[in-house]
């Protein structure tokens, strides 16, 4: 490698991020060396992937500096940071599905162009799939979307150590192993030490405990948007990054009171890989886990199998309150109030045409309930803020009659004040008879239901009950241990 | 190696075995059409819809879609047989202007973020405006090196072949194999990661549309070629037919799938349809609904294979 | 004050300041000789694509991707199967309707049918199921050009107090939608799956359900006025649809109707189809061809589009 042996190969300094009243990341400081592996680890918001996005230049920091070899990049981007031989392997598939694998490998390295590019293109990718998967059996004149998953992840993780032009240094690597199986995980974590030993650096993330414990050099704790610990990976065990992970019991205060609801019947069933599911009424169940194991694709089965396509139901079975409000929440070009009205048309509704006196009347009652913040309910939805537009979805969920509210982490970004009165009512209606599913990705919600499911690897590991439900457990279902 | 069929050569397998089979039926029915001029009677047409295909598929491998095809198409024809045959100079600027608008109207759909269909639909007013202002009634006459070159006799194969055979191959070598062909079509796979890797998606979809007026260009000079005279509707048709033979040959509509050797058997395919029922002694009413019923069946078969594929691997 | 401020914000109320415009240009130049006339073939004129366009308007509406492009193959066959059914008999008339409805409903069924059973986006379906419906418009008609029966003749080139009978016809029709798209349960559903299907999944409409009667509804607009158009033009022609695929598609863009779906309006339709009628007539009056209407047609398109683009909801 060139001769910059003790400078970071990137540096950020003191940096922070918010988005609205979130705090993403509130100062915070990380070197990578040169010849390291840096384990990171944290649970749902912790400011993981908002950091990842700072190092390779997706995101600027509102607040904070970032060096490589020692000096100051001011203007540092997705470009910037690719010339420095930054790569990152998103948990999302980056490639081209409808290309093949050479084919990638030629849109990811501009530099390869010219006549016989293809050659040079096959060399580049097959030398880096050979290098980190021997043995991979990938043609690499297939088409990418017709591999498998872990196919596409392997190719996506050779491209990343690929040298075409710009020798990569530093690899970000986030939860690489997620559909490749144990042998395969294997002779990644081998070649990312081949690549340490040999000068480069890697940020690995991952939930596999012992994967990180006996990969990483250095090991950081983040939680909140603050790193909370850093030490050499010798030093960690599973057991004490779990508890790193966690915080000072907080949020005890909100607890709610045990309820004994074993006699209620059963209003929700489903059975698939893992442990069943079964909700009953009145009750609150948390799904839990780390981000993207499965929860959201439960939910929506659970609302696939309760509602219909073809004919309208007179009683709705099931509501919904979605977390991502731009993808399957709001309806932008509509106003509050019909934003609020929907899900609950039919009740306003004489023979198909809407009473609009009625409708109103129950938008009204419900801006009054929920508190929405806003002198017109007739203004466009657009209008509010994040959190009353979260209220809205709230509303129109809880204002059906639907027995069953399926929660899809609608609290993200949603500021503490709002998140207080919401709590309030969904503790009011479950007490009522209204059985709510809440996924949620912050550990204050999940301890707040009555029973908690956590997911991993899109089955469900572990059920808590009452006084179970705690932050540790939570974490220890959350991150694989190698006994489990 | 171990053999591996990919979906792209399943999506093509379809559409040659349409293909094949219409052209058989044919044979059994008319054993004369296995001759030279049997061929070139049956095919006569394909080569300007393979052309308008070509064009077509380029714009659809961006994700868009030309509504404007035939009435450009048209255009061109009467520009070929007007200008391009009494003032040969000024026909050629007129046609590399027209292909830089079509360079244009990618980036001002990029730029705005508008949709394709109502952006093309405009044009097609637009291009129908000028060809009937070129043109109010039909007339016109082909240039003679475009008619001696539609009219050629090569040995082996008629010209309709030939020249398919050739768009096929030039075709393919731009849109599969060349940097630019993967850049399009990166861009209609997954667009974000072609752009994180450096790229101008701008540029390439100026590219994108640019090529598939050069073709589309193309296209309506042949058509003169076969059609000796030309009018302001000759091409309407093609709009139509040039989505029918993308998709018939395997192309899809979102996601960069295309295939140039598919489309021009689509278009191929589209061409046959018609002969086909003649020899069938079916009165030629039912031409246009063969074609409609070829792209449903082989969309249905096409959904079969994938049901059947999936089935097979899925997990 | 206020109120100019709010129409002025109603994305219909630039078709229509256009439509006065171009009315007041051509009458100029007539000397106002023949307001009366130019206002009533205008009328008549525009009412078949009012009709055609209100059905694809819906489809539209739906959400990007939704186009209907078998509606001028529609009117083509609803117009020749039922002029050979009335068989210029009066008697028939009622028959022949329902026929025409039958046949947009038909049409319907299948093109959703198709969508939904080969899981092919809706154009796609359209095309093909069009290229059928052309052909079986061919094989019916034969050639033959039958006279409608002589009430309809009379009835579709009439008209009641100095108004056209076929623009009293579309503005019924007008109001019907108005109606469904304002006041109904089915007005909103559609409206919320054009602007996202799967929020409209999620909040518990059957989306599938919706769709399916949009399509229909559609085509059996499409039918209802190649019933008319072929009653009003004396007889069935086998292109006489033609006109109507990118003519219902352009009065809806011009009309203000979002093209990214959710939001549309009828009035807008109005404005758009006389408007389009209109211009002919202006550019005739000044002695300018068809080409120069087309080119302009087109043009004005895509300045409305370019204009509509640039205030993007989704952009805020």
């Amino acid at each position: 490698m060139t001769g910059n042996g003790s400078k970071a190969v990137i540096e950020v300094a003191d940096a922070k991020v918010s988005f609205g009243a979130v705090k993403a990341l509130d100062g915070v400081t990380l070197a990578i060396m040169p010849g390291e592996c840096l384990g990171l680890v944290g649970h749902n918001g912790a400011g993981k992937s908002t950091i990842v996005s700072v190092i390779n230049g997706g995101l600027t920091p509102h607040q904070g500096s970032i060096c490589g070899d020692g000096e100051i990049l001011a203007r540092y981007g997705i470009n910037a940071a690719r010339a420095r031989g930054v790569r990152c392997v998103f948990q999302e598939l980056s490639l081209c599905p409808n290309l093949t694998v050479i084919e990638n490998a030629r849109v990811l390295h501009r530099h390869l162009g010219g006549f016989g590019w293809r050659t040079r293109a096959k060399e580049v990718v097959e030398r880096s799939l050979d290098a980190v998967f021997p043995g991979h059996g990938i043609a690499s004149d297939r088409t990418v979307g017709d591999l498998s998953i872990a196919e596409r992840q392997m190719v996506e993780i050779a491209m990343a150590f690929s040298d075409a032009g710009t020798t990569p240094r530093l690899i970000i690597l986030d939860e690489p192993t997620s559909s490749l199986d144990a042998s395969l995980a294997d002779r990644l974590l081998a070649h990312i030490r081949r690549f340490v030993a040999a000068g480069g650096s890697v940020i690995f993330i991952s939930h596999i405990l012992h994967e990180i414990l006996t990969t990483a050099n250095r090991i950081v704790v983040m939680k909140d948007g603050r790193i909370v610990a850093e030490r050499p990976a010798a030093v960690w065990t599973e057991q004490s990054l779990v508890e790193a992970m966690g915080s000072v019991v907080k949020g005890e205060a909100h607890r709610r009171k045990a309820r004994d609801l074993a006699d209620a019947p059963v209003v929700v069933e489903q059975t698939g890989r893992g442990m069943p599911f079964r909700a009953r009424r009145g009750e609150i169940v948390g799904l839990a886990g780390l981000a993207g194991h499965g929860q959201t694709r439960m939910l929506m089965k659970l609302h696939a199998t309760a509602s219909a396509d073809w004919l309208p139901r007179r009683d709705p079975a099931i509501a919904f309150v979605a977390g991502d409000r731009r993808l399957n929440g709001i309806f932008e070009l509509w106003s509050i109030l019909k934003n609020l009205s929907i899900a609950s048309l039919g009740d306003l509704a004489v023979r198909g045409v809407v009473n609009s006196g009625a409708e109103t009347e129950r938008a009204g009652e419900w801006k009054r309930r929920i508190e929405i913040r806003t002198p017109d309910m007739a203004n466009r939805i657009l209008s509010l803020s994040g959190g009353n537009q979260q209220k809205v979805l709230f509303a129109r969920a809880l204002s059906t009659r639907a027995p069953v509210v399926l929660m899809d982490d609608p609290m993200r970004g949603v500021d503490v004040g709002t998140k207080q009165e919401v709590y309030e009512i969904v503790r009011q209606e479950a007490a009522q008879g209204r059985t709510f599913v809440w996924y949620s990705t912050e550990m204050e919600e999940v301890c707040l239901c009555d029973r908690v499911y956590v997911f991993r690897e899109g089955a469900i590991v572990a059920e808590l009950a009452g006084d179970a439900v705690t932050e540790e457990n939570i974490l220890a279902a959350s991150f694989r241990a190698e006994a489990a | 190696m171990r053999l591996t069929v990919s979906a792209d050569a399943v999506r093509l397998t379809i559409p040659a075995l349409a293909l094949t089979l219409l052209l058989a039926a044919v044979f059994w029915l008319q054993p004369r059409a296995m001759s030279y001029i049997g061929l070139n009677l049956l095919f006569n047409l394909a080569v300007p819809i393979a052309l308008a295909t070509i064009a077509q598929m380029l714009i659809m491998a961006v994700n868009d879609l030309d509504l404007s095809m035939g009435s450009f198409v048209s255009f061109v024809a009467c520009v070929a047989a007007t200008f391009l045959r009494d003032a040969p100079l000024v026909g050629t600027l007129i046609l590399a202007g027209v292909v830089i608008v079509y360079s244009v109207l990618g980036i001002v759909i990029h730029l705005r973020n508008l949709p394709s269909i109502v952006v093309s639909l405009g044009m097609s007013f637009v291009w129908a405006g000028l060809a009937v202002l070129l043109l109010p009634a039909p007339g016109g006459q082909a240039p003679d090196w475009v008619r001696a070159l539609m009219t050629m006799k090569p040995p082996i194969a008629p010209m309709a072949i030939v020249a398919s055979i050739a768009i096929a191959i030039l075709a393919h070598l731009i849109v599969m194999r060349s940097s630019l062909g993967v850049v399009i079509r990166g861009v209609g796979g997954n667009e974000r990661s072609v752009e994180r890797a450096g790229w101008s998606v701008l540029a390439t979809r100026a590219g994108a549309y640019g090529l598939a007026g050069i073709f589309a260009v193309l296209a309506g000079i042949a058509l003169v070629g076969l059609t000796t005279s030309a009018d302001a509707n000759i091409a309407l048709r093609y709009t139509l037919l040039s989505i029918a033979g993308v998709i018939l040959g395997g192309g899809e509509f979102i996601g960069g799938r295309v295939s140039p050797v598919g489309a021009v058997i689509g278009a191929l395919t589209l061409t046959l349809a018609g002969s086909f029922l003649s020899f069938l002694r079916i009165s030629p009413d039912w031409q246009i609904g063969a074609q409609g019923a070829i792209l449903i069946v082989v969309l249905a078969l096409r959904l079969l294979l994938n049901r059947i594929e999936s089935g097979e691997t899925g997990r | 004050m206020k109120t100019l401020e709010r129409l002025s914000r109603r994305p219909w109320i630039w078709s229509w300041v256009a439509v006065f415009l171009v009315w007041f240009a051509t009458i100029i130049v007539t000397g106002g000789a023949s307001t009366l006339g130019l206002t009533q073939a205008a009328l008549t004129f525009a009412a078949f694509s009012i009709i055609v366009g209100i059905g694809q308007m819906f489809v539209i509406t739906l959400g990007p991707g939704n186009v209907d492009l078998s509606v001028p193959s529609t009117m083509t066959l609803a117009g020749t199967v039922s002029l050979k059914l009335m068989d210029v008999d009066n008697g028939m008339i009622l028959p022949g309707l329902v026929v025409a409805v039958l046949i947009g409903v038909a049409v319907g069924l299948l093109n959703y049918g198709l969508i939904k059973a080969l899981r092919i986006p809706p154009i796609i379906a359209t095309l093909s199921m069009s290229f059928i419906v052309q052909s079986a418009a061919i094989w019916t008609n034969r050639g033959l050009r039958i006279k409608p029966p002589g009430f309809l003749a009379e009835f579709t080139t009439s008209g009641t107090l100095g108004v056209p009978n076929v623009a009293i016809i579309a503005l019924l029709i007008s109001l019907g939608a108005w109606f469904l798209l304002e006041r109904t349960i089915y007005g909103r559903w559609i409206s919320a799956i054009g602007q996202s299907m799967p929020a409209a999944r999620m909040a518990g409409i059957p989306v599938d359900g919706t769709r399916f009667v949009t399509y229909v509804f559609c085509a059996v607009l499409a039918a209802l006025a190649g019933y008319l158009l072929a009653c009003f033009s004396g007889g069935a022609a086998l292109n006489m649809g033609s006109e109507y695929l990118l003519m219902s598609i352009a009065v809806v863009v011009l009309g203000g109707t979002a093209v990214a779906g959710g939001d549309s309006n009828v009035p807008g339709i109005w404005g758009a189809s006389l408007f389009m009628y209109l211009v002919v007539s202006m550019l005739n009056t000044y002695g300018l061809g068809a080409g120069i209407r087309l080119i302009m047609t087109g043009l004005i398109i895509i300045s409305v589009i370019m204009l509509a683009g640039g205030r993007q909801p989704g952009a805020r």
